[in-house]
């Protein structure tokens, strides 16, 4: 019955990303905090689950055009350059400074989530007082 | 226009450097980065991070993988990614329904949740 689990786990992950919130967060924490994967093979779950969802997502894209194309080049190839160290570190590393790295990283996403939902509930609070065109302008 | 040429390139490095050390968040970086600095609209900001993703997601898997100390069940890497695609769609109907600002917050509280368990573990 594991796999239920598992595949739970990835569903949960996978509604959150489809929504455009970034899978990850979700997944990690499920997989290392309720079925006790440890942090480094989580991580590696992630990147392998992000590669099939990703790619049925960017078709779709591509098709209706959503994608800039200016920069996009460089936007990738300094991502790579990035990652590959950060992926050789990662391989190395202690897993329990990675699970307090990646802990801390999260808990920056809750923070700028949450600043994020205040804002547009002040917004949303403004925009029933102003007349609807300036709040508009705005977006 | 050249500062601008320059934040892509950082924005880029760190969303990679972010997607190789936790296997997870460039994404989160990209998004923000490239709506402020490029500017970009919301769906095409998360369009184009996507495109980027992929890519660098792929570099990382493969060094993940072919480094000997990282051992992972391949079949709970299908269990995980079925039930990810299959969610994948759900999420992407459930968007266009939700967009509220008690969900990033809930998500939020969510991650702060997780973030902290994760500390004390």
């Amino acid at each position: 019955m594991n796999w239920l689990w598992f595949a739970l786990a990835g569903l949960a992950a996978g509604i959150i990303s489809g929504m455009g919130i970034g899978g990850g967060a979700v997944l990690i924490p499920a997989l290392t905090i309720l079925l006790a994967t440890g942090q480094r093979e989580a991580q590696h779950i992630n990147l392998l689950f992000f590669l099939p969802t990703a790619a049925i997502a960017l078709c779709t894209h591509i098709k209706e055009g959503n994608i800039e194309k200016k920069g996009l080049l460089k936007l990738t190839l300094f991502g790579v350059l990035g990652a590959v160290p950060a992926a050789l570190i990662a391989v190395r590393i202690n897993a329990d400074w990675l699970r307090k790295g990646f802990a801390v990283f999260l808990l920056c996403m809750a923070v700028y989530e949450l600043v994020k939902g205040w804002k547009k509930r002040k917004e949303r609070k403004g925009s029933s007082a102003a007349p609807p065109h300036t709040v508009n302008r705005r977006q | 226009m050249k500062p601008r040429k320059h934040i892509s390139a950082l924005i880029g490095t760190i969303a990679g450097a972010a997607n190789g050390l936790f296997g997870a968040g460039g994404g989160s970086i990209l998004v923000p980065g490239l709506e402020k600095f490029i500017p970009l609209e919301t769906h095409k900001a998360h369009a184009t991070a996507l495109a980027v993703m992929l890519p660098l997601s792929v570099v990382s898997a493969v060094i993940y993988t072919v480094s000997s100390n990282v051992e992972i069940e391949w079949l709970t890497v299908l269990y995980v990614s079925g039930g990810g695609v299959i969610g994948g769609v759900i999420g992407a109907k459930l968007l266009k329904k939700l967009s509220a600002a008690w969900l990033n917050i809930l998500f939020g509280l969510f991650l702060a949740a997780g973030a902290i368990r994760m500390l004390t573990l």
